[in-house]
């Protein structure tokens, strides 16, 4: 019972984490229409400066100049790079966030090395804050669940309750009246970028110390994002949020709890067979539920989009 | 041989592909490991320890067979098998004869296989594998072949060794057992269990699983099974991102035991874990970095870290592959004669630079060595890795570990 | 597709300008290795040839049929793993088959797979099924890893091809290799452009470009995408058995996303507008991967660079850049392009090289050991500690970037001169021949189209 709870934080955690990643992309997705392949190469970016500057300055600053840093490079791609490939279409557009993804990974290789950073969490969370059954929760993971809760509170209430948000909701259905109504919606396009990206930078600057500061940290978790954005259905906020706590949840417990694939098949009728080292399907009797965990979320994208391609909250299709 | 100085439009490809034909004197090692990509880290490592191997301990003390010099010769794989065939047959056709790999197993399974092909189908262009880091037992058991020299333990060797240890310890009642999913993984735990049954018949291996390769983000799920399990011990061949995920979440965690594994040392790993790592980290390798073993080790440490500030020697058995091949070629007489130098690799006995005695067994060409059970910390370092002032210091050796271990290889010699 | 409006096209008929250009293809294919005669250079454009086939098959989805996918390895891998049990088979004596038909079977192991997931995957176009190939994708090179017994874990499966000799060859030396290849790659090069003329190929075009237009016209998208999906399959799995001969290896990389996701940037850099843009990109990708990578760790960083600019300024991709040079051809106006393009070219290119020997310094710079000061670039040897060498490179790159801008606008007077018609009179007639139908307007296409049905 108590490791239950001990896996509904961690999974928590991680769920939370991927919505800050993915509260971005759907935001930019909305907005533009452009699956950004490059999101994840601006949160590898946040954790590297964030590693740079803490150096320096210390973590809580490096929280503070790190994202609106990332959030300016993100504006500058948008400005020059996005506007220009937009004119040629959806599929270039897409391509180029592609090949910009390969290009920072080069980029941070070439200045920073292959090596992973040393970069770790700032000296002041560094203790347990509470233990369940044995199992600690360390503060940071605590504070990450605060930052990640207030990231969502803040990006709500700035979208549903003022004036920027409304133009924004306006220029996401109607980018045209909009305009003609004397708003800049090219400039509203940019500042969405940034902003998307210095999400994706934040969640960076906090996740670096925790799973690994390397050169591959985008690569790894570049295409999850995009399921999740999927699962939740596509330019959708709170689907964005249950399709991150989702796979969080799926993930934590599947790799908890050793569900061994000979136990389901035989439950529903299938016998074993007697030799193993001979059968074909040998590796699907030993087969157990922490082996498939992180793919999990890439079934369940299939699945969805095969029976609902607008995902669990879109209300367009993708 | 072919002719090489084809002009017009052979240029084109040759000006890449034979751009050192100008060096003939040079006996070549093709270094064929990643050294671009996310691998590029270890790779380049490895390529700067041969290098310096090479010109440090056979072209300064002047060179083999009256003055032949080493060079070893970069190729990058990006750590794909595809690639690295590719790689094979420019290295040959630049007239090398040596091929040096280490990292991933399924790297070395395709280029044993493929070198096998090669020098039965051409035999006036034979060459030698000399594998410095790929410990998949099959390649010195089923997949064998007569060209193949691994300087390595291989990963039940290391297991023996750390069982060893494990069963000395009388504390340990309980083991944890966790890799990545793929044979490096699967072997590991295979000779876990099956060392730990042999030897302390009472140890109950309280969880063995295998989990994606690469793929993992968190390992917190991971680590609370390992507490609920109450084990005493893990045994983990993580390495990489994978290894310093699963080890600083388990330490977080709240586990207080130790953690047995193969590579958790070396390329930002040892810095990664400081402070987290101390009491809690153990390595079971060869070669003894702390305390060095001879004034000639820590000379040649020294001499590395002044030519390399960020760099770190964690495999010291490269100097192994360096000088046994020098000792090889000038016993043979030759440098081209590639059977004759593997005949005499085969059972050849070496003192290595970092400590021990080695013994290349000529039944399955896989070395023996000493075994290390070495320990993460900053005290008494006196070699740290990643300047990060935490290094290993050995705990305990195994000499000559599996020395009679059995081996299924049935050698085809030419 | 006999309506008479398109006859006049160069489609179908055995016309010298279409029959040309595959003779040429054919002859150079012939006597490439009598030039490339080292092993490594046969292996390289063996793998050039592989990486064409499956380009050119990638293209029928992403250029011809506008579907973009994310997990195109995985056709061409599984067909490559299928071939590979079966060499097994054959060299144990179960089966007899020759080795040169093995890409029939791999073609048709492509081609089985992608019904399944085509069955289901082609019902959307667009990100939907842009996201079902990246999970399917994903799925199945996770399972390359847990199931064992067909994929052999992170070893792979290996054979050996040698096992039989065909009419006296027996796939020993890499040129009898070479040439079965070849003559796979000639073959299914010529199969797939004339995919690309048959009405499914057409009406593929037309669902890329307006799917409504094209329901309305009676024809159903997702058949239309179905059959292009499958026919792509088939090459994938063609290129898959040759890669299986070739290196007699098939592993875990096959399926990976690195590989697919490589397909893609092969395509688009050789350009998805006309048939032949997926093999410039191919043999441009594949020396840069092979040969690049031999002189410089950096490779993928100009890689990288070289994709995003052309993405950013060519979305034709090289093939665009070669296709766009027809009209000034046609006009006879060519002549006037040669001196600005020495101009601004021989500059521009000086200033590349400038930049990219200041990048490969501070490289050097950075990570050399210590005490290297030496280094060699462009077959030029220096320090790279001292002053000169970099006021030198930051002059040439300064000079040569600062004299092609300067003469920027004279080429583009220049071009813009060249692409005007000597007389307006016999424009549309000149033009309309140069340009590949599958770039244009596929709505006046099907204005063709619209007759029949």
């Amino acid at each position: 019972m108590d490791l239950i709870l001990v896996n509904l934080i961690d999974g928590l955690v991680t769920g939370l984490l991927l919505f800050m990643l993915s509260a971005g992309l759907t935001l930019i997705f909305s907005m533009m229409g452009v699956l950004n392949f490059a999101h994840a190469s601006f949160y590898m970016l946040g954790a590297y400066f964030a590693f740079q500057i803490s150096i320096y300055l210390g973590f809580w600053v490096a929280l503070l100049i790190a994202p609106p840093l990332v959030g300016l490079m993100g504006a500058g791609v948008e400005r020059y790079g996005l506007r220009r490939v937009h004119q040629y279409g959806h599929v270039p557009e897409l391509i180029f966030t592609f090949g910009l993804a390969l290009l920072i990974e080069e980029v941070v290789k070439f200045f920073c090395g292959n090596d992973l950073q040393p970069y770790t969490q700032p000296e002041i969370l560094n203790f347990t804050a509470f233990a369940i059954a044995g199992n600690s929760i360390p503060a940071y993971k605590v504070f990450m669940i605060f930052c990640s809760i207030g990231i969502f509170l803040v990006l709500l209430y700035v979208l549903t309750k003022t004036r920027v948000g409304m133009i924004i909701q306006a220029a996401l259905s109607y980018p045209r009246t909009v305009e003609a109504l004397g708003h800049n919606v090219p400039l509203i396009f940019m500042g969405v970028f940034g902003v998307g990206t210095a999400l994706a930078g934040v969640a960076g600057v906090i996740a670096g110390p925790v799973l690994g500061t390397f050169p591959g940290m985008a690569f790894v978790l570049g295409s999850i994002v995009f399921v999740t954005i999927v699962i939740g259905g596509l330019g959708s906020l709170w689907g964005a949020l249950v399709a991150s706590l989702l796979i969080g949840w799926i993930t934590t417990f599947a790799k908890t709890y050793n569900v061994g694939a000979a136990d389901v098949l035989t439950a529903i009728g299938f016998e074993k067979p007697v030799d193993l080292s001979e059968s074909a399907l040998r590796d699907l009797w030993t087969l157990t539920s922490p082996q498939i965990a992180d793919i999990l979320p890439y079934l369940l994208m299939v699945l969805i989009l095969v029976f609902r391609p607008y995902g669990l909250f879109g209300k367009r299709d993708a | 041989m072919i002719n090489k100085t084809k002009l017009g439009l052979a240029a084109v490809l040759a000006a890449g592909i034979s751009a050192s034909a100008a060096f003939a004197e040079n006996i070549k090692i093709a270094f064929i490991d990643p050294l671009s990509g996310p691998f590029a880290g270890t790779g380049v490592n490895g390529l700067h320890q041969f290098e310096f191997a090479a010109e440090k301990l056979i072209n300064e003390a002047g060179g083999v067979l009256d003055g032949k010099m080493f060079e070893i010769v970069g190729f990058d794989n990006k750590i794909s098998p595809k690639e690295s065939l590719i790689q094979l047959q420019v290295a040959i056709d630049q007239g090398i004869r040596f091929i040096a790999q280490g990292n991933s197993s399924g790297v070395a399974n395709a280029l044993t296989d493929a070198i096998n092909k090669h020098n039965r189908r051409n035999p006036d262009q034979r060459v030698l594998f000399l594998n410095y880091a790929a410990v998949d037992p099959a390649l010195t058991n089923d997949k064998c072949n007569f060209w193949h020299f691994r300087f390595d333990a291989n990963a039940d060797i290391k297991m023996d060794a750390l069982t060893d240890v494990i069963a000395s310890n009388e504390d340990i009642k309980k083991v944890y057992i966790i890799g990545q999913d793929y044979s490096f993984g699967k072997a590991v735990a295979a000779a876990a269990v099956r060392n730990l049954e042999a030897k302390r018949p009472d140890i109950e291996v309280v969880g063995n699983e295998l989990h994606p390769i690469g793929k993992v983000k968190d390992f917190t799920p991971y680590s609370r099974k390992i507490i609920a399990s109450g084990a005493d011990a893990v045994i983990t061949g993580n390495w990489g991102a994978d290894m310093v995920g699963l080890g600083r979440s388990v330490v977080e965690s709240g586990y207080k035991g130790p953690i047995f594994t193969y590579y958790a040392a070396g390329s930002g790993i040892t810095a990664a874990f400081g402070e987290a790592g101390k009491g809690a980290i153990l390595l079971v390798g060869e070669g003894q970095v702390n305390p060095p073993v001879s004034d000639r080790a820590a000379e040649y440490y020294k001499a590395y870290k002044a030519k390399y500030p960020d760099g770190n020697i964690d495999q010291g058995r490269i100097a192994n592959v360096i000088e046994m091949l020098a000792k090889a070629i000038n016993e043979a007489g030759s440098a081209d004669d590639v059977v004759a130098i593997a005949n005499a690799l085969e059972g050849m006995e070496h003192d290595a630079l970092f400590g021990g005695k080695l013994k290349m067994r000529a039944v399955d060409h896989q070395i023996i060595q000493d075994v290390h059970i070495s320990a993460h910390t900053d005290e008494n370092v006196t070699f740290d890795y990643d300047n990060s002032g935490y290094g290993v210091v050995s705990e305990s050796v195994v000499t000559m570990a599996a020395a009679d271990s059995a081996t299924t290889c049935q050698m085809k010699r030419p | 597709m006999t309506d008479g409006a398109q006859t006049n096209r160069s489609y179908g008929g055995l016309s010298v300008g279409a029959v040309l250009p595959w003779v040429i293809g054919a002859i150079l294919l012939l006597i490439l290795p009598m030039i490339f005669q080292e092993r490594s250079a046969l292996t390289i454009m063996n793998q050039m040839s592989i990486t064409i086939i499956f380009a050119l098959a990638y293209n029928m989805l992403l250029g011809q049929g506008g579907m973009l996918s994310f997990g195109h390895a995985v056709y061409m891998g599984l067909g490559g793993f299928f071939c590979m049990h079966i060499l097994n088979w054959v060299e144990d004596g179960h089966i007899f088959l020759p080795l040169p038909f093995l890409p029939v079977l791999g073609g048709l192991f492509g081609l089985g797979f992608a019904t399944i997931i085509g069955a289901f995957s082609t019902r959307n176009a667009g990100t939907v099924f842009a996201m079902i190939s990246l999970g399917i994708g994903e799925l199945v090179a996770a399972c390359s890893v847990i199931v064992v017994a067909f994929f052999g874990g992170e070893e792979g499966i290996s054979g050996d091809r040698t096992y039989a000799t065909f009419m006296g060859v027996e796939f020993l030396k890499q040129i009898e290799v070479y040439y079965l290849t070849a003559f796979w790659l000639m073959l299914s090069a010529v199969l797939m452009y004339l995919f690309s003329r048959t009405p499914v190929g057409r009406m593929a075009n037309a669902v890329r470009d307006n799917p409504e237009r094209a329901e309305f016209l009676g024809y159903s998208a997702r058949w239309v995408r179905f059959y292009s999906f499958c026919a792509s399959g088939f090459f994938c799995g063609v290129a898959g058995a040759l890669f299986a001969i070739n290196f007699e290896i098939l592993t875990e990389e096959n399926l990976n996303a690195t590989t697919s996701g490589t397909i893609l940037l092969v395509t688009f850099l050789g350009g998805v507008g006309f048939f032949f843009g997926p093999i410039i990109g191919a043999v441009v990708f594949t020396l840069l991967q092979t040969v690049l990578s031999l002189s410089t760790e950096l490779w993928t960083l100009y890689a990288g660079a070289l994709f995003v600019l052309t993405v950013m300024f060519f979305p034709g991709g090289l093939s665009g850049l070669i296709m766009m040079h027809v009209i000034p051809l046609r006009f006879g106006k060519f002549n006037l392009l040669v001196m600005p393009y020495i101009k601004t070219l021989i500059p521009g290119i000086l200033g590349v090289f400038g930049l990219s020997a200041l990048v490969e310094s501070l490289f050097h710079l950075r990570h050399s050991a210590v005490g290297d000061h030496e280094m060699t670039l462009f077959w030029t040897t220096f320090d790279s500690h001292t002053v000169l060498p970099w006021v030198v490179m930051i002059a040439v790159t300064g000079v040569g970037f600062y004299f092609a801008r300067a003469n920027w606008p004279e080429m583009r007077a220049a071009w813009d001169e060249a692409n005007t018609a000597p007389t307006v009179g016999n424009v549309l007639s000149e033009t309309k021949p140069a340009v590949d139908p599958d770039t244009v307007n596929p709505v006046a296409e099907m204005q063709g189209e619209e007759g029949k049905s």
